[in-house]
């Protein structure tokens, strides 16, 4: 197989660690991904050279540390297509960006007999703001129900999708199915009566090229800890007229524009959102991670993510006893599984046992599990520093896993 | 680290071959308990009569060791009074802190190494928290 990369493992160095006796097989980047050396440099350097607050102060250092997160912002919205930086919220993460979008904006403007529609397939943090949302406001919350392979039932979202929609909320790449959903279509539909598209960009805005207008969105939630960055940053980008029309949910320094006794009026975007001393070595780090994956190439990262996914899937479909979820093709450098009669669990352990780091569990998707009927999956999840052999690396480790219950 | 620490053939067989798994036809008390974290969920129904554990079945799904545990839970605990029943429950959630037992675990003891592995420790109190919880309830 001719892979889109070349080896980049020792870009990161706790890819040289050896568990348990082994080589480290790092595969459980859709949980979080590793960081290059780049990246723990900056923020090493922002904090040894320029550390200080933002926005506020005019010595020298204050106005360095005022000019690299403003770079950082810059360097986010241009990743993304964003039509400016003032559209790029610094938030804590995916979890964060989205509960801001339902109580800045949904609480705003949602009615009763309004609906809100979402997928069996969505992580708890884009699902569970917007139950509390409907429950708050009296919206009804509306699924789109999934294709026996896993793939969104289109047919259902142009049935679901009806003049009462104000918000459609959905993954754009599953964390359990892998598969990547078709949000251009579903946004046209939203669109077309009236209603917004939220994306959920946790495992998309790392593994493929991200263009906001193209893919039709309204708002975009991500976070940098899957694409090399920091944990603790992430991001909302909104359509700068949206960000504009919601409120704030947070109060307090940096977010004003002017107080008195009784009230105050906000700052301008992006500032409105972002309440307090931010996190600014994260967005720093951020930056680093977005200069680090620019240069590899993330048209280069979404085929080999692609081929690393859809190898894995056919690899381990072939294995007796073994059953893996979602479509074959297209799929996302992940691969959920289970080997018969051994809980999930018990799988990672014996993984682990073998310096293999995969992820076990309901991947904080319930609803997901029960639409499969699986209390529980393996996962294997893949990025840019992953090779055919750390597949190898998960297929022995199944084998080893069957020798070792016995089946 | 070793596996085999972990995975004691007494721990397989109880997940292989669980005890008193299924339903009570009459049961006095039942109580479930979830491990949110990685979605185990266990049943207990229990029989109380005169102070004592007459009867008891677990049933739901986990990974081998919180369903060796429940198996192993339910056979240390049946027959014995409901003061013995919480004193091994409690006993063994210290046990896996490296405490030692003041009470007969009889095969729970075989989990030891669980102490070994700190995420695992959940899975092997879900059914010892759950029967806590189902004494305590009265």
């Amino acid at each position: 197989m001719t892979l889109a990369l070349m080896d980049r493992k020792a870009d990161f160095p706790i890819l040289t660690r050896t568990i348990n006796g082994h080589r480290l097989t790092y595969l459980d980047s859709a949980a979080t991904s590793q960081k290059p050396r780049s990246v723990i440099a900056a923020m090493n350097r922002f904090y040894e050279e320029t550390n200080a607050n933002v926005l506020r102060s005019v010595h020298t250092l204050a106005e360095e540390s005022t000019e690299a997160f403003h770079r950082a912002r810059v360097s986010t919205a241009e990743f993304i297509g964003a039509a400016g930086s003032e559209e790029v919220v610094f938030t804590r993460g995916t979890t964060e960006s989205l509960n801001m979008v339902a109580r800045g904006w949904g609480d705003k403007f949602l009615k009763p007999g309004d609906e809100v529609v979402v997928s069996p397939m969505e992580h708890h943090s884009n699902l569970i703001p917007w139950q509390r949302l409907c429950q708050r406001t009296g919206a009804r919350l509306r699924f789109i129900e999934l294709n026996d392979d896993g793939s969104l039932a289109m047919d259902h979202a142009r049935a679901v999708i009806n003049e009462r929609t104000r918000l459609a909320a959905l993954s754009r790449i599953s964390n359990v199915l892998g598969t990547i959903n078709p949000i251009r279509e579903i946004a046209d539909l939203v669109h077309t009566v009236g209603g917004i598209m939220v994306v959920d960009g946790a495992q998309s805005v790392p593994h493929e090229p991200t263009a906001v207008a193209e893919l039709g969105a309204d708002f975009l939630a991500f976070s940098g800890h899957k694409m090399c960055g920091p944990t603790g940053i992430g991001v909302l980008w909104g359509r700068a007229e949206l960000l504009d029309a919601s409120d704030p949910v947070d109060f307090g320094g940096e977010m004003i524009s002017y107080v008195n006794r009784e009230s105050a009026t906000w700052a301008d975007l992006p500032h409105k959102f972002e309440a307090g001393t931010p996190n600014i070595a994260g967005a720093i780090g951020l930056a680093a991670a977005i200069e680090y994956l620019n240069e590899v190439g993330m048209a280069n990262i979404a085929q080999h993510g692609r081929q690393l996914g859809e190898t894995a899937y056919q690899r381990l479909s072939q294995l007796p006893g073994v059953a893996v979820f979602g479509p074959p093709s297209p799929r996302a450098a992940l691969v959920a599984f289970n080997i018969d009669k051994i809980h999930p669990h018990d799988v990672a352990q014996v993984f682990d046992s073998r310096g293999v780091a995969i992820r076990a569990g309901h991947h904080c998707c319930q609803p997901l599990m029960h639409w499969l009927h699986a209390a529980a999956t393996a996962r294997a999840s893949f990025y840019l520093y992953n090779q055919p052999d750390d597949i190898d690396a998960l297929v022995d480790a199944v084998e080893a896993t069957k020798r070792y219950f016995t089946i | 680290m070793n596996l085999d620490d972990l995975y004691r053939e007494t721990i397989l067989d109880h997940n292989q071959s669980p005890r008193n798994q299924g339903h009570l036809e009459h049961p006095s008390k039942t109580v479930g308990l979830l491990n949110p974290t990685c979605g185990d969920q266990i049943q207990l129904e229990l029989l109380v009569a005169g102070g004592q554990v007459a009867d008891i079945r677990f049933n739901g799904h986990g990974c081998s060791i919180s369903m060796a545990s429940a198996s192993m839970l339910t056979e240390a605990v049946k027959g014995h009074s409901v003061e013995h029943a919480l004193r091994i429950a409690q006993s063994f959630k210290k046990f896996l802190m490296g405490e030692s037992s003041p009470v007969d675990l009889g095969d729970l003891a075989m989990l030891k190494g669980v102490s070994q592995f700190p995420s695992r420790v959940k899975c092997a109190t879900l059914a010892h928290n759950a029967l806590e919880k189902g004494l305590a309830e009265g």
